[in-house]
């Protein structure tokens, strides 16, 4: 077995709006804390990952370094749907494995704020009124909303439900009752972009987005960047006792896509890949789903987080909405899912969700979480999904110095 | 004959639904694992084999996931219910058609089959039709 990767240093911003920043800001925010939070500087970096989904050809990396140290570092500018951070990450992990370096910085930023409807839209009608076949289908005029949906909200409410009709015991109400629970958490969070409690009424009469996603349902548009420095385990051992002491151990890193499978280009398939990526991440971390202290699993939508429960083996399979009956989720409960509020409250900017819920779990493992701290916590995992599909799976632990 | 007529002048929404006396969908078939593709292909994703042929796909099928959808891109009119259909093994997206948009008239597991409807007409007087599931 190889020598272990450390998270040196990382940072989340608060996620909400900031209309006087732009992503440069934020990224910079995010970096500058991360290495201070470790204790070093973009001196000592070997290597910067970097992403802005929504501005992917930007170069969001090269941008920040003008802002913070343009070192002459290799830079590697990522996107991959909402996994971008996760990929971020991975590639420093990489780039620190391979040798080749000893330290590096992954960073990424989101302004969303306001954005609407993300997925959905398709080309527009052509103004001359004559129907012409083009595309991979063939099609004669947009296809969103004709046959089928093309919005998240829509496309998460059918991944749900599929998993309702393979399995049963899924409902409006049993939905929204886990979108419950992640308002809840986030009232301790104050880095969250929204952190009020709602009850479950509240959430069910709320504006119908995609039957059965409210929009309470849906994962918050917003801005924020998180960062994180991974250092190797030999130079981590030259650095001081108490930066070994709040290093975090990542014990497995792990990125999959979406094997064939029958339907799965019809309606994404978001289960396989999870699986794979899990269970490649037990395997790397020599520890199963009953040690995890704390989960943090990619709720875009609460019909998304019941089945994550399935794929990340929390449950028996099939039994994601007995386990989530039996209140195992809470943070009271036996596996705690998302502390941190989720993406339908914290926020979802998505570059930076793949290193925001990386953050939440290290805040933990190093007892740093305040009023939301999971007491004792020693492992934890985080999980993205970006439809396409990419899956980010990290399990992390605790120095134990 | 003006059946006949009429459809000369129609065109359908995508080019794997086949218009006619007995609409239905049709889909890439690879020849060596039988993987069903509906888009234009350049090699199987799961086998990666670069032979297809054209097959019928049931026009028959379960609801095996559906939403509601109320809130949309603009231009897509709401509501409407998005679904994946089984129509005999080959997983479907498609609308469900000639039914109330309501969690109470649509339901998983529900029988539905392929309906044809008009979407519109262009300057040439050609018709586009789409397609869509309705209660069986
Ligand atoms: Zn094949």
């Amino acid at each position: 077995m190889s020598d272990p990767i450390w998270i040196l240093g990382i940072h989340m911003t608060k996620f909400g709006k900031y209309p006087d920043l732009d992503t440069v800001d934020l990224a910079s925010q995010a970096a500058l804390a991360a290495l201070k939070d470790g204790g070093v500087s973009m001196k000592d970096m070997g290597v910067l990952a970097a992403g802005c989904l929504m501005a992917s050809n930007a170069g969001i990396g090269q941008q920040l370094q003008k802002q913070i140290g343009q070192t002459g570092i290799p830079v590697y500018n990522v996107a991959n749907a909402c996994a971008t951070g996760a990929t971020a990450l991975r590639t420093a992990i990489m780039a620190v494995k391979s040798g080749e370096v000893d330290m590096g910085l992954a960073v990424g930023v989101e302004k969303l704020a306001g954005a609407g409807l993300l997925g959905a839209g398709g080309r527009p009608k052509s103004d001359k009124n004559e129907w012409n076949p083009s595309g991979r289908y063939g099609a004669v005029t947009s296809t969103d909303g004709r046959i089928g949906t093309d919005s998240m909200p829509g496309v998460f409410a059918q991944v749900g439900m599929e998993y309702g009709h393979k399995y049963g015991g899924t409902s409006f109400e049993l939905f929204a009752k886990i979108s419950e629970k992640n308002h809840a958490h986030s009232t301790l969070n104050p880095l969250a972009a929204y952190t009020k409690r709602m009850t479950l009424e509240e959430i069910m009469n709320d504006v119908m987005i995609a039957y059965p996603n409210t929009r309470p349902m849906c994962s918050a548009n917003c801005d924020g960047a998180a960062a994180a420095v991974v250092v190797s385990d030999a130079k981590l051992k030259t650095l001081s006792l108490e930066q070994q002491r709040r290093a975090i151990k990542v014990s497995a890193s792990v990125l999959t896509s979406d094997p064939y499978e029958e339907g799965c280009q019809v309606l994404p398939n978001v289960n396989t890949l999870t699986r794979n990526a899990v269970k490649l991440a037990y395997e790397q971390a020599g520890i199963g789903p009953s040690d995890l202290d704390l989960v943090e699993l990619h709720d875009c939508f609460a019909t998304a987080e019941l089945v994550h429960y399935d794929n990340l083996m929390l449950c028996e399979e099939g039994g994601a909405v007995d386990f989530f009956n039996s209140g195992a989720t809470w943070r009271d409960g036996g596996t705690p899912v998302n502390v941190s509020g989720g993406l339908e409250s914290k926020g979802h900017p998505i570059a930076a969700t793949g290193i925001a819920n990386i953050w939440e779990v290290c805040h933990h493992l190093r007892g740093e979480a305040g009023d939301r701290q999971i007491e004792g916590a020693k492992v934890g995992l985080a999980h993205v999904i970006g439809l396409g599909s990419a899956c980010g799976v990290h399990i992390l632990e605790r120095s134990g110095l | 004959m003006a059946s006949v007529r009429g459809m000369a002048n129609q065109i359908p929404l995508v080019d794997y639904l086949v218009l006619g006396d007995a609409p239905h969908l049709t889909a890439r078939e690879c020849t060596a694992c039988g993987a069903r593709f509906f888009d234009r292909r350049n090699a199987c994703a799961s086998c990666s084999g670069t032979e297809f042929h054209t097959v019928a796909v049931g026009t028959d099928g379960e609801v095996k996931a559906f939403t509601i959808v109320t809130f949309a891109a603009p231009g897509v009119p709401v509501p409407f219910v998005s679904a994946i259909v089984d129509c005999g093994g080959t997983s479907v997206r498609g609308n469900i058609i000639n039914v109330e948009p309501t969690p109470e008239h649509v339901s998983l597991g529900m029988k539905v089959r392929l309906a044809t409807y008009l979407i519109g007409t262009d300057d040439n007087g050609t018709e586009a039709i789409g397609f869509g599931f309705e209660p069986n």
